[in-house]
């Protein structure tokens, strides 16, 4: 008999997913699988890794910060610290992240599928993930230099650079090809592939999300994937499409840009708060509160996020027009993200809280997303950008949404899912230890930017004046504490999924979507039969209050 | 799902796509003429009416859009929507320059 | 026959609907890729008028609407040959296919003749007599370059396509049950007529 048969007879039902033998076994059997949730998990190794590439990149910088004048390496070397740390953590962490692991992981289940759309395209995805991974990589180690253009690639600057700008673009370029491939691949499972009953009005909250996501992903990528293939071609060719000696408009490329990389920064946000909308009913006991206006949200903040990016160069030269209706929509779009957090508050508010790992870092994104959000409404204002555009305001605020929002998001759901995931559970007290030490490290690092920003200290800066050296200790001590809090989740995490105590129970938390209705961890197919869905999901207090009646009359 | 059922039978003539090439090549050599012809700035808003109406062609016909489901017609027009304000919102910039 | 039920006695799931949904979604993401020179080209077009009114005279109508019809010809020849397949006339849907990759590789070697007169007389990207001229100008051949050498590219990428479709029509892999592939490579093929749609008036028609 075939192994798994042998574990059927053995433990009376199919293998896990971990253990399934397919048509390649060993290592081949995970770098050729076409299963979703081994996808997932490849996903989830390379991006760890490349997360702490970034995080190390990150750390470098803050110790050359801690004091004025140089300290560990010069201006060049800063220079090139800074562009890797946005391209790594941008296009290697943050815009894949949670789609990529736990979307590619969850989705199929949780609207109860056996796989994805296109299972090998998926793969594709992981692979180029992976090329455009090393490609960056490559870029800082060749002769040349690493790029020190910034993460945007700004011409003519990039032009004229003579750092390894031709691998990043192209590295860039195969990472939105792997986007595209994941987005198109999600918005079809989650048309074609829903369980019988699964109207779009029963899919988890999670999979508005993701599907908003991977629209933003099919439409905006292509066009950072032209603009820096332009870059490329102006480089190699000398074109003249963008550099202003040949009568190219500088400006031009940024609207070109940030075209994508507005909407970019809801592919990096929309999937986290698919996570809260998970987590949270789970952890009040709650229904959610306004199901629909937290969807419809999703399709807005996609929708409305397409229509702001220049925002991000009101001191460039643009028209006055142009500035004034680009503040206007910028104000528009805060306004679907804070509907969500009322809703989220309205359905902790009377709920039976259980203050789990999840909910921790659930309460720590409200509060660290909101401040993000309004520090962007901020900016969103003409006046105050001319003062704090280009300062460490800026890097404030995209920290605390897309760190504080996102990351700590991904680290939500990673407490919320490795049970199910890996069949194991992670020491939880140690992981309530760095979570306060992630929470605190985190405001020490970022919030003293936001005060030295306003004061005008500029971003991008590798010296600055003594005035401002006070801020940058707390904040450099800050980046110390946080990165005690990721050492040790990292430890908790790899040292849980070999070790940890074995859970196989399939509802640990108590949740009410079809993940806690499968193994734990889960076969290869996901679901012995496929589920007929008749339920809303995160029917709480419906079934509390069915359960006292029945109790009680 | 039974939509296939019309994609399949509705698709089974030729006619329909030599039609459709006679259409397309008469459009082509309108466009052309016109744009000999000196009618100003109409001459490209012409030809920029006239193309599109081409590319509808292909997309309904060739392309088979008019037979398959409402989802994909949507799908055309949220994409092409994307387009159209990235062009609006980018000349609110330099119309006014 | 339906287009989603299984092949009878296996057990394999087949979504031809949704086959060709992520298709379309793909080529909308091409279609944004060249959206996105479209913009760039209707921004500098806006500025720089009458210079690009004054490049385009460089080009040559006539080869420019002889590949606008050549590629038009070639949409209505892959349509047909999923006409054919649905029919079951498998040689003519192959022969189709075939005339779809000569009118294909037609076009391409018309635009080499293009472009190779152009850069004998030194227009090309940082050709002495491109240099030589306006900004507008040398925007307008930039983005004239690198548009139709894309829209080319793409070309080429569909003729590769059309051809393994070629092969699997004549191997049978692809038949009169089982045709999406072919429907695909059609779609991809079509996207690639249409962006030429556009970029032929704007490039040659605006003198």
């Amino acid at each position: 008999m075939t192994a798994n048969e042998a574990a059927i007879k053995t433990n009376g039902h199919e293998p896990s997913y971990l253990e399934y033998k397919g048509k390649h076994t060993g290592i081949l059997g995970w770098i050729l699988s076409t299963d979703h949730k081994r996808i997932g998990l490849l996903y989830l190794i390379s991006l760890s890794l490349f997360f702490l590439v970034g995080v190390t990149f990150g750390f470098l910088m803050r110790l050359e910060l801690i004091a004025p004048g140089r300290t560990i390496m010069d201006a060049q070397t800063y220079n090139s610290f800074f562009t890797l740390h946005g391209v790594i953590m941008i296009f290697l962490f943050v815009i894949p992240g949670i789609p990529a692991v736990f979307g590619n992981f969850f989705l199929p289940i949780l609207i109860g599928a056996k796989d994805v759309a296109f299972p090998r395209i998926n793969l594709m995805s992981w692979y180029l993930y992976v090329i455009g991974g090393l490609l960056a990589v490559v870029a800082i180690l060749l002769p040349g230099g690493p790029t020190d253009t910034g993460w945007t690639f700004y011409v003519p600057y990039s032009i004229r650079t003579n750092t390894n700008v031709m691998i990043a673009l192209f590295a860039a370029f195969i990472l939105g090809f792997s986007s595209i491939l994941t987005g198109l691949n999600f918005v079809t499972t989650v048309h074609r592939l829903r369980a019988p009953g699964m109207t779009w009005f029963k899919m988890p909250l999670s999979i508005w999300s993701l599907y908003a996501t991977a629209w933003v992903q099919v439409l905006a990528t292509p066009i950072i994937g032209i603009t820096l293939l332009l870059v490329a071609v102006e480089r190699w060719l000398g074109v003249g499409i963008f550099d202003p000696a040949l009568g190219g408009d500088p400006v031009l490329y940024q609207h070109l840009f940030w075209i994508y990389s507005h909407p970019a920064v809801y592919i990096m946000i929309l999937p986290a708060m698919g996570v809260v909308s998970e987590i949270i009913p789970v952890f009040a006991r709650r229904t959610i509160f306004g199901y629909k206006f937290i969807a419809f949200s999703s399709i807005a903040i996609a929708l409305f996020g397409s229509l702001v990016w220049a925002h991000h160069m009101f001191t460039v030269g643009m028209s006055d027009t142009g500035q004034f209706i680009f503040s206007l929509l910028t104000m528009l779009v805060a306004i679907p993200s804070a509907i969500k957090v009322f809703n989220w508050v309205a359905t902790l508010y009377k709920g039976s809280i259980d203050l789990s790992t999840p909910l921790l870092f659930v309460l720590a994104f409200i509060f660290l997303f909101t401040i993000g959000g309004l520090t962007g409404v901020m900016q969103g204002v003409l006046s105050i950008d001319i003062q704090i555009h280009d300062t460490s305001f800026i890097v404030a605020h995209f920290h605390y949404v897309m760190f504080g929002g996102t990351g700590f998001g991904f680290f939500a759901a990673m407490h919320y899912w490795f049970p199910k995931m890996f069949g194991r559970m992670y020491n939880r007290k140690l992981a309530k230890t760095y979570f306060w030490l992630l929470f605190v490290g985190f405001n020490f690092l970022y919030f003293p930017m936001f005060i030295m920003g306003w004061l005008g200290m500029p971003r991008r800066y590798y010296d600055y004046l003594p005035e401002f050296h006070s801020y940058h200790l707390i904040s450099t001590i800050g980046s110390w504490i946080l990165v005690a809090g990721v050492l040790l989740m990292v430890y908790n995490m790899y040292h849980s999924v070999r070790k940890g105590k074995i859970v196989t129970e399939k509802n640990i938390w108590g949740g009410e979507t079809l993940e806690w209705q499968i193994e734990t961890p889960p076969i290869h197919e996901n679901f012995y039969d496929i589920p007929v869905i008749e339920t809303d999901p995160y029917q709480y207090k419906m079934n509390d209050e069915k359960f006292e009646k029945e109790v009680i009359s | 799902m039974e939509k296939h059922d019309y994609y399949h039978e509705h698709s089974h003539s030729y006619a329909i796509y030599i039609l459709v090439w006679l259409a397309l090549m008469a459009l082509t050599a309108i466009t052309v003429a016109v744009a000999g012809m000196d009618i100003g700035r109409f001459t490209v808003a012409t030809a920029l009416i006239i193309a599109s109406f081409k590319a509808y062609l292909v997309l309904s016909i060739f392309m088979h859009l008019r037979s398959e489901t409402r989802t994909f017609v949507v799908f055309v027009i949220v994409s092409l929507l994307f387009l159209g304000i990235s062009f609006v919102l980018l000349f609110s910039d330099y119309s006014f320059h | 026959m339906s287009s989603t039920e299984p092949i009878a006695g296996t057990h394999v799931h087949r979504d031809d609907v949704g086959s060709r949904m992520g298709m379309w979604l793909f080529l909308f993401t091409e279609l944004i890729l060249f959206g996105g020179m479209f913009l760039l080209y209707s921004v500098y077009r806006f500025q720089y008028a009458d210079e690009f009114h004054l490049a385009a005279k460089e080009l040559n109508t006539i080869m420019g609407a002889l590949n606008t019809a050549v590629l038009l010809t070639s949409s209505m020849t892959i349509a047909l040959s999923i006409v054919a397949i649905q029919r079951g006339q498998k040689d003519l849907s192959v022969i189709l296919q075939i005339i779809t990759i000569v009118l294909a590789l037609f076009f391409l070697v018309n635009k080499y003749f293009e472009w190779t007169a152009k850069f004998h007389h030194g227009i090309y990207p940082g050709g002495e007599e491109l240099l030589a001229k306006s900004s507008g100008e040398i925007l307008f051949f930039g983005l004239y370059y690198v548009m139709t050498g894309l829209h080319g590219v793409h070309v080429v990428i569909g003729m590769f396509l059309i051809a393994v479709m070629t092969r699997q029509t004549r191997t049978g892999t692809i038949n009169k049950d089982s045709y999406v592939r072919l429907e695909n490579a059609g779609l991809y093929w079509h996207l690639v007529d249409i962006i030429w749609i556009f970029l032929f008036p704007l490039f040659y028609l605006i003198t």
